[in-house]
């Protein structure tokens, strides 16, 4: 399985991302913002960093890349994509997925280890996990705090949509465990088509033990083991 | 073909909270300026443009606006618009 990782200038997670593809024994492949073409990639990874400085809006400036046009196309016809940290600000700015990540409410940059609750392990991102399962990951984001309108709240929490949930040691999503201000402890979710996930942790940078956790490592796998028979075909 | 000189300002929407005006009015108030509220932080843009008339230039600011310079989920903005005379291009 070839997954895309797209390299935009201020990309900085793009190396662990590719070094985790190739952990869970997939076949990445670096895309370079001026690309056109995905080629034959069965997912695409938006990695995290800083894209053009996170100039006028984190992930604004990205979405105006050349290769963006196909990363939507590929979104639109059903592809996989998963965007971490600045890939998840460049899917919202996108119009790939709804809300917007906004500074952080304690205006701080944030860099530790969350837990977060696995809210829907339906999903091809999330079905290595059980529904309510505690995972570690670290964050490390200034815009992170998820914001959309009420109404848009009220439409993903109806449809299951949102993945992962910031929480605390016993799995309640409450205001302490809430790294960054984010609507709902909201920490990662997915668009209606059910091909398109936004998270601000990491799992790349949690799927080794000695970074301190392995659980980042089921996204990678659930999403592999979702391709891998659609390969054979 | 005259030219147009813009004001493109997008500021935070109203109610969105707003750490960063927050911060900045915690710090006026410890100034002593207690009567302080509301302290909202947007963008300013300028920019130059080519146009057939003020609307036209307004309209172009507007479509950038919504294209890119402003994410209508978390802000709004507005546009001011001067026509930009012969002396000022030479600065």
């Amino acid at each position: 399985m070839k997954v895309g990782i797209i390299t935009f200038p201020g990309s900085n997670c793009d190396y662990d991302l590719y070094k985790c593809v190739e952990t869970a024994t997939g076949n990445p492949e670096f895309l370079w913002h001026r690309d056109v073409h995905l080629g034959d990639v069965d997912a695409i990874m938006l990695p995290g960093g800083f894209s053009y400085g996170d100039y006028l809006r984190a992930g604004a400036i990205a979405t105006m890349s050349p290769i963006m046009k196909s990363v939507k196309e590929f979104a639109v016809s059903g592809g996989p994509v998963l965007g971490i940290c600045n890939g998840f600000q460049i899917l919202c700015e996108a119009g790939l997925l709804p809300g917007v990540l906004l500074r952080n409410r304690s205006l701080l940059f944030a860099s530790h280890d969350v837990l977060l609750r696995v809210e829907n392990n339906k999903t091809i991102f999330t079905s290595e996990y059980d529904a309510g399962q505690i995972l570690r990951m670290p964050i490390a984001h200034a815009e992170g705090n998820y914001y959309a309108s009420d109404d848009i709240l009220e439409k993903l929490e109806k449809e299951d949509r949102v993945l992962l949930r910031y929480a605390d040691i016993h799995g309640e999503a409450n205001t302490s465990a809430n790294p960054n201000g984010s609507a709902f402890n909201i920490a990662g979710i997915i668009n209606q088509e059910g091909n398109v996930m936004g998270m601000m942790p990491h799992p790349e940078r949690a799927v080794e033990e000695i970074l301190g956790s392995v659980d980042g490592l089921g996204i990678f796998a659930a999403l592999l083991a979702h391709l891998e028979p659609m390969s054979n075909t | 073909m005259t030219l147009w000189h813009l004001e493109i300002r997008v500021v935070p929407r109203p109610g969105l909270l707003d750490p960063e005006g927050k911060a900045i009015q915690h710090a006026l108030h410890s100034l002593d300026y207690e009567g302080i509220q509301n302290v909202r932080v947007g963008k300013l843009l300028y920019l130059d443009i080519e146009a057939p008339s003020e609307e036209e230039a307004r309209k172009q600011g507007e479509d950038m606006c919504h294209h890119i310079l402003a994410n209508p989920v978390m802000e709004d903005f507005d546009i001011e618009a001067h026509r930009v005379i012969e002396e000022q291009k030479k600065l």
